[in-house]
C-alpha cells in the first residue's frame, strides 16, 4: 500500500536530524499561526499564491531562494564544524554517513534551489520592466515553473525527516548512484528533486527567450537592450540547450534504478563515464547560467552608481556571447584525470583558458565604467567591488585548474572546492545580493537599510576569505574534498580557521535578516515615491515603486541604450499621456500551484515506490493542464479610467516629491556633459 | 589613530605571510619528491606568475578607480557620456589573449610531456605495479615479483613505476600527492600512470574521488626504499602464509573499512585482467 514507506524510515534515533526537523516544523507552525492570526490567508491566496504577475512570481522565487540559502548554509555550518573537529582519531560529532548526506544536500540546494530561484526571481521582477513589457510571454507557464521549483525544494526538505537524502554528492557520479551501491531512497529524492526543478527551469528559459525576443518596447533593438537583459538572454539560451541533457541523464539513471537497466552501471555494457560526460555537459553551462545574470546585475549597478554609461557595451555583449558559446566546449575539464589522451585534454584545457579572455574583458569593462565616473558607494556597489577583487583571484585559480597537468594534482582537492566557491559566492551570490538590494525599492516601494547592508557585506567578505583561503592552502597540502574525518593533524588548524570564517558569514546572514526587519519597520519613513531612488538608467525605473500590475500605462519608446536616462535628459521621463487605454492582463489562477502540489506528490510517490499514488498524481497533473488549456476565460481588462486613476495618483506623488527627484523631472541632468 | 591602524595592518599581514611561508614546507604539492610532481609544481607556479600580469593591474584598478572617482572628490574628471575607447577596448581583448596564448603553449607542451600514460624516459627498467581499488582499500599487485599487498605500496626509489589501474567498485582516483599526477580507476577499464620517486621516504597516498562510506579511510602509505631494502621486503612478503587466489580475492573484495596492511606471497596469474574482463560482457574495450 505505501511502497517502501513505513514509520521506520523516520530517523528518530538521530538527535541532530530530529532537532532540525523539529525546528523546521516549529517554524512552519509559527508562520502558519501568524498568517491565521493576522487573517492573511485570503490575501496570501489571492495576491500571491495564485498570482500570475511576473513581479509577484519573482518575489516568491526570491523568498524560496532565501529560505533555501538558510538551509544550505546550515549544511555548511555542519560540514565546517565536523571537519574542524574530526582530526586524527576523532570522528567528529556527526553520525556516520550523515556528513555525506550533508555535502550532497548542500551542493544540490545551493545550485538548484538557491542560485536558480534567486536568478529566476531577479529576472522575473526586472527583465519585463527593463524591456518595457507588461508581463512575460506565457504568464501561466511562469507560475508552473515557480511551483515546480518549489515542489523540488520541498522534496529535498522532506528528505530530512522522512528517509534520507543522497549520500553520493550533488553531482551524483555513476556508478555510486546506482542501486547496487546506493540502495536506499536518498538518491531517488535527489533524482526527483533535481529533475522536477530542472524541468521548471527549462520552461522558464523558453518563456523568457520568447519574452525577450518578442515583447521589447518599440525602438529597443537588440543592441539597445540593457546589459542585464542580455545576460538573462544568454543565460536562457544556455538553459534551453543544457537542461535537456540533464533531463536525459537523470532519466536514464531513473531507468537504471527503477527498471534495472544498464546505462551507467559498471557491468553489462553500462558506461559510467557517459554519465559523467552528460552531467558536465549540463553542469558547466550551469555554472554560467548562475553567473551570467549576476554579471548583468554588476553591469547595471556599476553604471548607475558611477553615474555613467556602461563602458564598451558592444564588447560586453560579444564577450558574454563568447562565454555562452565557449561554456559548451569545456566540460571535460571536470575530469582530466579520467585518462583521456593529451590531445583531448589540452583541447578542453585551451577552450577553458579561452573563457578567461571574455571574462577578463568584462572585468575591465566594469573597471573602466568607474573610470571618470562619479561613484556613489551604496550597498550594491560594495557587493560589486568586493566581487571584482575576489573574482580576480578565484579566476586565477580557475585558469590554473584548466592546465591539465596542474589539474592532475589539484583535481578533487580542497583547492578545487575553494576555487568554485570563489567563483560562485562572489561571482553569483554577491551579484544576487547586489540585485536584491538594488531592486528591492522597486519591488516593495521602500529601500533596504544601507548601514546594515554594508555591515552585512563586510561580514560576508571577511567571512568568505577566512573560510576559503585556508581551503586553497589545504588543497596544496593534498587534502581531498568530502572527507568525513582525516588522519593528518597538520590540516586541522586551517579547518578551524575555515570554520571561524563560516561563523563570520553567519553574522553577515543575521545582519541581512535584521536589515530586512529594520527596513520593513522603517518603511513609512523611507518610502520611495519617485520610482527612481538611485537615479537609474534603464526602463524599470520609469515605473512606480512598486509598479502597477501592468508596469507601464503606456508602452515606452526607446531611443538609447540607457533608455530612461535618455528620457530624463530629454525631459520626457515624467510626461503624463493625454489619455489612457484599456489594458489586457492575465487573470490569477490556482492551477499553477495545484500543478506544483501534484508534482510534489508524484515525486514523493516515486521516491517511495507508492505506485498507485504516482499514477493518480500523474493523472491529476495531466487533468489540471487540460482544464487550464481548455479554459478560455484566462484574462481580464484593466479599464482605461482605472488606469487613469492609478496613474493620476502616481503623478500626484511625483509632483509632491519633485524636489527629491534625483534628476529634476524636466531639467537636463548635468551642467557640463563633457565630450 | 591612523598610524596605529597601519601598524596593526602591517603586523597582521606579515603574520599571514609568515604563516603561509611556514606552511609551504607542509605543502606536499609544493614539495614534490619526483620528476612528475616537480614538473607539475613548475607548471602551477609558471601559470600563476603569468596570470599575475592581468590580476595585479585589476587589483590596483579596483582600489584606485573607486577611490579616485568617488562622488566626494571634486577634483576628479567626470565624463558621464564617455563609454568607449578603441585603444582600451583593444588592449583589454589583446592582453588577456596574449597571456592565454602564452599559457596555452606552456600547457600544450606540459600536457604532452606529462601525459600520465607516457612511460618515463629512463635507463632503468620500469617496475610494473597493478592497482585495483576495492571498497574501501587498495590492492597492489607486483606481477613480476608475484606478490601482492593491501593498503601499502613499497617500491625502490629512483626506479620508474609503471602502473596499470582498475576498479572493482565505483569510480576512485589513485593519488600520491608528493609524486604527482592522480588518475581515475574505473571498473571494466584499465588506466595507466607513470611515476618516479627521487629519494627514499614515506609518502601519503589516498583515494581522491568520493566513493561512499569508507572513502575517508581509503588511504595508504607509499614507501620509497633503497633497492636493497626493496629486495628484502619482497623476500619477506614471499614468506607470508597468505596467498591471493580467487577465493581469497572474493573475501578481500567485500566492503570494509580500515583494512589492515596484508601481504600475499603469491597472486593468481592474470587476476588484474580478470577483474577488468568480468565487467566487459558485451562491451567493447577502451583505450
Amino acid at each position: 500500500m505505501f511502497g517502501k514507506l513505513s514509520l521506520a524510515v523516520i530517523p528518530v534515533d538521530n538527535p541532530i536530524i530530529m532537532g532540525a526537523v523539529g525546528g523546521t516544523i516549529l517554524l512552519a507552525i509559527v508562520i502558519l499561526a501568524l498568517i491565521t492570526y493576522y487573517r492573511k490567508w485570503t490575501y496570501l491566496w489571492k495576491e500571491w499564491l495564485t498570482s500570475l504577475d511576473h513581479k509577484r512570481i519573482g518575489i516568491m522565487y526570491i523568498v524560496l531562494a532565501l529560505i533555501m540559502l538558510l538551509r544550505g548554509f546550515s549544511d555548511a555550518i555542519l560540514m565546517r564544524s565536523q571537519q574542524a573537529l574530526a582530526s586524527g582519531l576523532s570522528q567528529g560529532f556527526l553520525p556516520p554517513g550523515h556528513f555525506d548526506q550533508i555535502f550532497s544536500a548542500h551542493g544540490t540546494i545551493m545550485i538548484v534551489f538557491m542560485a536558480m530561484p534567486f536568478l529566476a526571481g531577479l529576472i522575473n521582477i526586472v527583465v519585463p520592466q527593463q524591456i518595457g513589457a507588461r508581463d512575460v510571454a506565457f504568464p501561466f507557464l511562469n507560475a508552473v515553473s515557480l511551483w515546480l521549483t518549489a515542489a523540488g525544494a520541498l522534496l529535498v526538505m522532506v528528505s530530512l525527516g522522512i528517509g534520507e537524502f543522497s549520500k553520493a554528492g550533488w553531482s551524483g557520479y555513476a556508478p555510486l548512484v546506482e542501486r547496487q551501491f546506493s540502495p536506499s531512497t536518498g538518491v531517488d529524492y535527489w533524482i526527483w528533486a533535481f529533475q522536477i526543478a530542472g524541468i521548471g527551469s527549462l520552461m522558464t528559459s523558453i518563456n523568457f527567450l520568447v519574452t525577450i525576443l518578442r515583447m521589447r518596447a518599440p525602438g529597443m533593438t537588440l543592441m539597445r537592450m540593457p546589459m542585464f537583459v542580455w545576460t538573462a538572454f544568454f543565460t536562457f539560451v544556455l538553459m534551453a540547450f543544457a537542461f535537456p541533457v540533464l533531463t536525459v541523464a537523470l532519466g536514464l539513471l531513473t531507468l537504471d534504478r527503477y527498471l534495472g537497466m544498464h546505462f551507467f552501471t559498471n557491468a553489462l555494457g553500462g558506461n559510467i563515464m557517459m554519465y559523467v560526460n552528460l552531467f558536465w555537459i549540463w553542469g558547466h553551462p550551469e555554472v554560467y547560467i548562475v553567473i551570467l545574470p549576476a554579471f548583468g546585475v554588476f553591469s547595471e549597478v556599476v553604471a548607475t552608481f558611477s553615474g555613467k554609461r556602461l563602458f564598451g557595451y558592444r564588447s560586453m555583449v560579444y564577450a558574454t556571447a563568447a562565454i555562452m558559446v565557449l561554456s559548451f566546449s569545456v566540460w571535460v575539464h571536470h575530469f582530466f584525470t579520467m585518462g583521456a589522451g593529451p590531445d583531448v585534454n589540452i583541447f578542453f584545457g585551451l577552450t577553458t583558458m579561452m573563457i578567461a579572455i571574455p571574462t577578463g574583458v568584462k572585468i575591465f569593462n566594469w573597471l573602466f565604467t568607474m573610470f571618470r565616473g562619479r561613484i556613489r558607494f551604496t550597498t550594491p556597489m560594495y557587493w560589486t567591488l568586493g566581487f571584482i577583487a575576489t573574482f580576480a583571484v578565484g579566476g586565477m585559480a580557475g585558469v590554473l585548474l584548466s592546465v591539465p597537468p596542474a589539474d592532475y594534482v589539484l583535481h578533487n582537492s580542497l583547492f578545487l572546492v575553494a576555487h568554485f566557491h570563489t567563483m560562485l559566492i562572489p561571482g553569483s551570490l554577491f551579484g544576487f545580493f547586489a540585485g536584491y538590494t538594488y531592486w528591492f525599492p522597486k519591488a516593495f516601494g521602500f529601500p533596504l537599510n544601507e548601514k546594515l547592508g554594508k555591515w552585512a557585506f563586510w561580514a560576508w567578505l571577511i567571512g568568505f576569505d577566512l573560510a576559503f583561503v585556508p581551503l586553497y592552502v589545504l588543497g596544496l597540502m593534498g587534502m581531498p574534498r568530502r572527507m568525513e574525518h582525516y588522519a593528518n593533524p597538520a590540516w586541522q588548524p586551517y579547518l578551524i580557521v575555515a570554520a571561524g570564517g563560516v561563523a563570520v558569514i553567519l553574522i553577515g546572514i543575521l545582519l541581512q535578516l535584521i536589515q530586512l526587519a529594520v527596513s520593513i519597520r522603517q518603511r513609512h519613513a523611507t518610502r520611495d515615491l519617485t520610482g527612481d531612488p538611485w537615479n537609474g538608467r534603464t526602463l524599470e525605473w520609469a515605473t512606480a515603486s512598486p509598479p502597477a500590475v501592468y508596469n507601464f500605462a503606456k508602452t515606452p519608446v526607446v531611443h538609447d541604450i540607457d533608455a530612461f536616462m535618455d528620457m530624463k535628459e530629454k525631459g520626457i521621463a515624467y510626461r503624463q499621456p493625454d489619455r489612457y487605454h484599456d489594458i489586457h492582463m492575465p487573470k490569477n489562477t490556482a492551477k499553477g500551484l495545484i500543478n506544483g502540489a501534484l508534482v510534489f506528490v508524484f515525486g514523493f510517490a516515486m521516491v517511495w515506490y507508492v505506485w498507485w499514488l504516482a499514477i493518480l498524481s500523474a493523472l491529476g497533473i495531466i487533468f489540471t493542464l487540460i482544464v487550464r488549456a481548455s479554459d478560455d476565460d484566462t484574462d481580464y481588462i484593466v479599464p482605461a479610467d482605472e488606469v487613469e486613476r492609478i496613474e493620476n495618483r502616481r503623478f500626484r506623488q511625483l509632483t509632491t516629491t519633485a524636489a527629491d527627484l534625483p534628476v529634476g523631472g524636466q531639467t537636463t541632468l548635468h551642467p557640463s556633459p563633457a565630450m | 589613530m591612523n598610524k596605529n591602524k597601519n601598524v596593526v595592518y602591517v603586523a597582521l599581514s606579515s603574520l599571514c605571510i609568515a604563516a603561509f611561508l611556514e606552511s609551504c614546507s607542509n605543502m606536499p604539492l609544493l614539495d614534490p619528491k619526483g620528476p612528475i610532481g616537480d614538473s607539475e609544481r613548475f607548471v602551477i607556479i609558471a601559470a600563476f606568475l603569468l596570470m599575475l600580469i592581468v590580476v595585479i593591474p585589476v587589483f590596483v584598478m579596483v582600489f584606485w578607480f573607486p577611490r579616485r572617482y568617488r562622488a566626494s572628490n571634486p577634483n576628479a574628471t567626470y565624463r558621464p557620456k564617455w563609454s568607449y575607447s578603441t585603444k582600451i577596448d583593444l588592449a583589454m581583448w589583446l592582453v588577456p589573449l596574449i597571456i592565454v596564448t602564452a599559457l596555452g603553449i606552456l600547457s600544450w607542451r606540459a600536457t604532452h610531456r606529462l601525459d600520465p600514460y607516457k612511460p618515463l624516459e629512463s635507463a632503468i627498467e620500469p617496475m610494473h605495479i597493478e592497482v585495483i581499488s576495492l571498497d574501501w582499500k587498495w590492492l597492489f599487485i607486483y606481477p613480476d615479483q608475484d606478490i601482492a599487498v593491501v593498503n601499502q605500496l613499497v617500491f625502490p626509489a629512483g626506479v620508474p613505476l609503471s602502473f596499470r589501474l582498475t576498479s572493482d567498485t565505483v569510480l576512485t582516483s589513485f593519488f600520491i600527492p608528493q609524486l604527482g599526477s592522480q588518475i581515475y580507476a574505473m571498473a571494466g577499464r584499465q588506466s595507466r600512470l607513470h611515476l618516479l620517486a627521487d629519494e627514499p621516504g614515506t609518502y601519503a597516498g589516498h583515494n581522491q574521488q568520493f566513493s561512499g562510506r569508507g572513502y575517508a579511510d581509503m588511504h595508504f602509505k607509499a614507501m620509497a626504499v633503497s633497492r636493497k631494502q626493496f629486495d628484502a621486503w619482497v623476500q619477506n612478503t614471499r614468506e607470508s602464509p597468505d596467498k591471493l587466489d580467487l577465493d581469497r580475492y572474493e573475501e578481500l573484495e567485500k566492503p570494509d573499512v580500515d583494512t589492515p596492511v596484508t601481504h600475499f606471497s603469491s597472486v593468481k596469474p592474470g587476476l588484474f585482467d580478470q577483474v577488468i574482463h568480468k565487467y566487459q560482457v558485451g562491451a567493447s574495450e577502451g583505450r
